[in-house]
């Protein structure tokens, strides 16, 4: 308890300036959204095209909708297709990282090339390539499952990295001989090396999942069935709120944007430098 | 001979991952739900024309030739990599029957590779410069506050930055054109003020996000680098700041720059694409955005498979200028 209390106090203030934006989104897209009063996607649950108010405090579309409750949802859907890209990713990369490091031979050679060949090919124009296929349209666990397929190579090659060069580290042979088994001297010697790293690696694949759905949103090749930061912009887009001067309704999922952006990058930036000073003090 | 061996190991890389980008779009029409061919012959339906039997069956036909879809498994690959490879051939654009897909990007390429190219080099020495001082003297309020600035730009998405730059300088400002419209003769004053004038919002967007990296890493680098034994050398030489600064300090701190814009080149070009069709700006993103919404495959398969290409040779360049930055990799 001491030591996380004096790891706060540590903290650098982006650290904490990111936090505070992160636990606004999530209040913002994982808690509110239970209260929604009702699906804010249906067309015509409240009067259209009103201005920022008690009852709507971000006013409503002109498809009647209620822009703050479709906002909830729509980071809700965003968070939680970044945290599932980049759990997957995340795990993919050690456990392929690992198995490159530790393996070495023609295993090595085959993963690494796959990984650098990976991070050469661009992603979105390959989901657009599928959208295209898929009828102009992605669902967004098949969004999920294609980020994945590029993400992983980020965790994979720095855990691969780690893992060459623990090999020849004397504690690690010294665990070995004294006979730890393999698993424990991985979650016990080599993980706390790879922890903050992959934290914050964990939240940029976040950023980058969020962003790629988006952007396709943005061109109206995402989901049209599920709200996300990316379609509401694209809505807004498509329904002229630009011409109407609703400036609320595309502003507030840009400004939600932002916000959840920054915020990640605040805690990883912050988390790197943290774990760099960690290793410099020790 | 080490620099020579150095190359040829990375043109044969070079080569690996464009056969690799190719084998997976090669597979992905293949993943569909639905045969792709069809598809495509019900959106040409759809959107209105009439043909008879004949026609329908041609058109499958050379669909079937387009997608690689005669023969085995393997010959089918062989065909289309042969064909991307060797040929460049595409077959003619569905939407603008019958000019050569390949015509159509050659037009689009020089858009998108001089809008990444200008305003990536724009961000460079920016953010080089703004880094550098800021580095120097970390503890100075100006420094705080630009850093402060970089790390509120960096994590901001291309195309929200493309979006806010448009609304504030198209629609409330009305200062900047909307979308991108051309004008003047060819080589006249008209047409390059038209160009730069039209460039000016689609740059700006690709600009503030990388001059925000570049400013945050080479003020890291730089403060780092502030303390080592042959800058406090150089400085009890006598050497002048900028000397020490340009000469001393910048080509260190620009070596993990350079590793990092060949690692991020393929989300960059990601963000341009996005960029050049919130502006409507010519160029390759537009090109494949036109193919999605015509339905037009011969153009979506030759535009994707060139920016696969596209991307892996700017990382290979990028590879191949390290060696003139790091003398280190060419004295080794």
């Amino acid at each position: 308890m001491q030591r996380i209390t004096s790891m706060f106090h540590n903290a650098p203030f982006r650290l904490y300036l990111g936090i505070l934006l992160l636990v606004l989104c999530v209040i913002l897209g994982f808690i509110l959204p239970w209260f929604a009063p009702d699906n804010p996607l249906t067309w015509y649950t409240a009067p259209r095209n009103q201005e920022s108010s008690l009852v709507y405090p971000l006013g409503t579309t002109s498809l009647g909708q209620d822009i703050f409750w479709l906002l909830t949802w729509a980071l809700r859907n965003s968070l939680i297709l970044g945290l599932a890209v980049a759990f997957f990713s995340t795990l993919i990369g050690v456990f392929l990282g690992l198995a490159a490091g530790y393996a070495g031979g023609i295993l090595d050679r085959f993963l690494s090339f796959c990984m650098d060949a990976l991070l050469c090919v661009p992603s979105l124009p390959i989901l657009i390539l599928l959208a295209a296929l898929f009828g102009g349209q992605l669902s967004l666990p098949v969004i999920g499952v294609a980020l994945v397929i590029f993400n992983w190579p980020y965790p994979a090659r720095q855990v691969r990295a780690v893992a060459l060069s623990m090999r020849e580290r004397e504690f690690i042979n010294v665990a070995w001989f004294s006979g730890e088994s393999g698993v424990r001297i991985l979650v016990r010697h080599i993980f706390p090396y790879i922890a903050g790293w992959s934290a914050a690696n964990f939240i940029n694949t976040v950023l980058v999942g969020v962003t790629t759905e988006s952007a396709l949103a943005v061109i109206g090749l995402s989901s049209a069935t599920q709200a996300t930061l990316g379609t509401m912009i694209y809505w807004a887009i498509e329904y002229q709120a630009l011409l109407a001067e609703r400036y609320v309704w595309i502003g507030s999922p840009v400004v939600a944007v932002l916000l959840l952006f920054i915020g990640l990058f605040l805690v990883s930036s912050g988390l790197t430098m943290q774990s760099a000073a960690r290793r410099l003090g020790l | 001979m080490r620099l020579l061996r150095y190359i040829a190991g990375r043109l044969v890389v070079y080569l690996l991952v464009i056969v690799f980008g190719l084998t997976i779009l090669f597979f992905v029409p293949r993943l569909g739900p639905t045969d792709p061919v069809e598809a495509m012959l019900a959106k040409v339906a759809a959107q209105g024309a009439y043909m008879d039997a004949s026609q329908v069956d041609r058109l499958r036909e050379s669909l079937a030739d387009t997608f690689g879809l005669n023969g085995t498994l393997l010959e089918q690959y062989w065909a289309f990599i042969k064909r991307i490879l060797l040929t460049g051939d595409f077959g003619p654009s569905l939407s603008m029957y019958p000019t050569p897909v390949m015509e159509l990007i050659l037009n689009a390429l020089p858009w998108t590779f001089g809008l990444l190219l200008t305003s990536t080099l724009i961000a460079w020495v920016l953010g080089n410069f703004v880094g550098l001082l800021a580095g120097w003297r970390p503890e100075s309020n100006a420094a705080k506050a630009m850093e402060g600035v970089a790390i509120f730009l960096y994590p901001i998405p291309y195309y929200i930055l493309a979006l806010v730059l448009s609304i504030l300088f198209s629609y409330v400002w009305q200062i900047f054109p909307l979308t991108t419209t051309i004008r003047g003769a060819p080589w006249s004053w008209d047409l390059i003020s038209s160009i730069v004038w039209n460039s000016i919002l689609p740059a700006a967007s690709i600009v503030i996000v990388v001059f925000g990296w570049w400013v945050i890493s080479v003020k890291a680098q730089t403060s780092q680098l502030k303390d080592e034994e042959f800058i406090r050398y150089a400085r009890l030489k006598g050497l002048s700041q900028t000397r020490i600064l340009t000469r001393y300090v910048l080509p260190n701190a620009i070596l993990p720059q350079i590793t990092f814009l060949a690692l991020q080149i393929g989300l960059m070009f990601n963000g341009s694409l996005i960029t050049e069709i919130l502006f409507d700006y010519p160029g390759l993103g537009l090109l494949i955005y036109t193919a999605v919404l015509q339905g037009d495959f011969n153009l979506l398969m030759g535009t994707i498979s060139l920016s696969v290409i596209a991307v892996a040779t700017a990382t290979m360049v990028i590879d191949l200028i390290y060696p003139l930055i790091d003398p280190r990799i060419r004295h080794r």
